[in-house]
């Protein structure tokens, strides 16, 4: 991946305060028990890890806040958490998906 | 094209598109069970009207008349029916869908059913308070179709004038409204070569996404195919722009593709698979596999105002035909990438060598490729021939020369 910073191309760091767009639904599908992301002509199927990082995207936290908040929850060290919080995000955002 | 959209293996996605050549991505176990249940795409298409006359349309030639289109109560039972068997977005599109004055309830009424709702619009006839109005009952997505970044290309090819200038007008009170707005190209030999014009409007725009929709060759436009398919060079020139635009602009905008398979060698996986993720409804409310398949003379569609959606999406005959691997002959039935593109296209198939069963002649393997492949080299080095433009009077006329085969590929 070229990390080059291009303008309006959002980088995602720990002080990042990711803000999921309000024209992006994260939606339980029943009917096939799983969590969607609806997008413009996409349909995205986070995992577990992906929607708990997702639904705390307000624009308000920083991503080490998202961190310490899973780290918590699943007993994990908040660093190895947010580097990986970072990861997932970089590319989301690199999708469109994640506002800074 | 399909991308992988696989995220650190956090998130999938499935790409579900209005120009059902792009299919559904993701594990196939998942897009079996999702067969299994529902699909998750759904093309409505509320009407043929349309102020333009673009000779690429999508539509099936013989274009639906105002006096069949389903009511409004039907069109919101199709929406409420959509919602509850599972589907997940649809996508309000014609013809022109603004034509019809009830958009309003359709929009709210899929809304309400939990839908994902994405409008496909011409935009030139449709006010700010509209759009707003349509954002207040829920829609969530516009599409602007642009038929060249300059005005008079513009107006020739969608044969209205000023079109371009009230396009570009409408996606700005989208991006306004705070929505996310989709730029439509669909590219041919006339606009090939703006490409680039095209991306940087979308970044000028503050577009969400772009498609670079690279005509495909049925119904209208294969009637047009001479007066639209760009050169190989071309084509090859303006795929490897956008592959450079799209690391460029990372983060900024998406830029998806959709090319002329005429030069691939490997079919599209057409609909991501017949009957697989996505359906169609025609305005009078016949449900099809792809917007395409009542060129496929053999298959008889079920209608919303006769059978349940969910009905008809698993039991239908036009859904079963295609299914899955089972009709397949060879050399798709031995291929090892039969369960990748699904043999490619039926109505391609069905257009070109007259068998719906046959592999699609986009695949280098089907023994009408090279033929086809030459015939398309011939058309676009050939200076283009004048338009036929999409309008009920040359649908009338093409229907009555139905007989005559429009096939030169053989």
């Amino acid at each position: 991946m070229a990390d080059v910073k291009q303008p309006g191309r959002l980088m995602v760091d720990r002080a990042t305060k990711p803000l999921m767009p309000r024209y992006l639904k994260l939606r339980h599908d029943a009917g096939r028990d799983r969590w969607v992301l609806l997008a413009p002509e996409r349909i995205l199927t986070p995992d577990a890890i992906a929607v708990a990082v997702l639904k705390l995207c307000d624009g308000e936290r920083t991503v080490d806040d998202i961190a310490a908040n899973l780290a918590a929850e699943y007993s994990a060290p908040a660093d190895v958490i947010a580097a990986d919080v970072v990861e997932l995000l970089q590319d989301l955002a690199d999708k469109g998906y994640i506002k800074g | 094209m399909t991308e992988d959209l696989k995220i650190d293996g956090h998130v999938d996605a499935i790409a579900v598109d209005d120009e059902p050549t792009t299919g559904v991505s993701g594990s196939t176990e998942e897009s079996d069970m999702l067969c299994a249940v529902a699909p998750v795409g759904l093309l409505a298409e509320l009407t043929h009207r349309c102020p333009l006359q673009c000779p690429y349309c999508s539509n099936p030639v013989e274009l639906e008349s105002v006096k069949n289109e389903l009511s409004t109560e039907e069109w919101c039972s199709v929406m409420r029916q959509a919602g509850k068997m599972g589907i997940l977005q649809v996508h309000l599109s014609g013809g022109e869908p603004t034509a019809r004055k009830d958009l309003e309830e359709i929009v709210k009424t899929a809304a309400d059913a939990g839908l994902y709702t994405n409008l496909i619009t011409a935009a030139v006839n449709v006010k700010r308070e509209r759009l707003e109005k349509l954002q207040e009952l829920g829609l969530d997505h516009v599409q602007v179709s642009v038929q060249d970044v300059n005005p008079a290309g513009a107006d020739r090819i969608g044969a209205f004038k000023n079109a371009l200038e009230k396009k570009l007008e409408f996606a700005r009170w989208v991006t306004e409204l705070g929505m996310p707005l989709t730029v439509n190209a669909p590219i041919h030999r006339h606009n090939i070569h703006n490409v680039p014009r095209y991306i940087d409007l979308a970044v000028d725009l503050g577009a969400q996404r772009i498609e670079i929709a690279h005509a495909q060759y049925y119904g209208w436009a294969f009637l047009n195919r001479a007066a639209l398919i760009p050169t190989y060079e071309e084509t090859i020139a303006s795929i490897e722009y956008v592959e450079a635009a799209r690391e460029r602009l990372k983060g900024v905008l998406t830029i998806d593709m959709v090319v002329p398979d005429y030069y691939a060698k490997r079919p599209k996986p057409c609909m991501g698979g017949w009957g697989k993720g996505f359906m169609n409804i025609t305005p009078a409310g016949k449900v099809l596999p792809c917007h395409a398949a009542e060129s496929i003379p053999e298959l008889q569609f079920d209608s919303v105002r006769d059978k349940k959606l969910l009905d008809i999406w698993m039991d239908s005959e036009a859904f079963n035909a295609f299914r899955g691997t089972e009709w397949m002959k060879e050399p798709c039935k031995s291929c090892a990438f039969k369960e990748v593109d699904y043999g490619g296209c039926r109505c391609q198939a069905m257009a070109i060598t007259k068998d719906p069963r046959n592999t699609d002649p986009a695949c280098s393997l089907s023994p009408y490729h090279t033929e086809m492949v030459k015939v398309a080299k011939s058309e676009a080095a050939k200076p283009a021939t004048t338009f036929v433009y999409r309008n009920t009077r040359n649908a009338a006329q093409v229907g009555k020369a139905h007989d005559e085969p429009l096939v030169p590929a053989e």
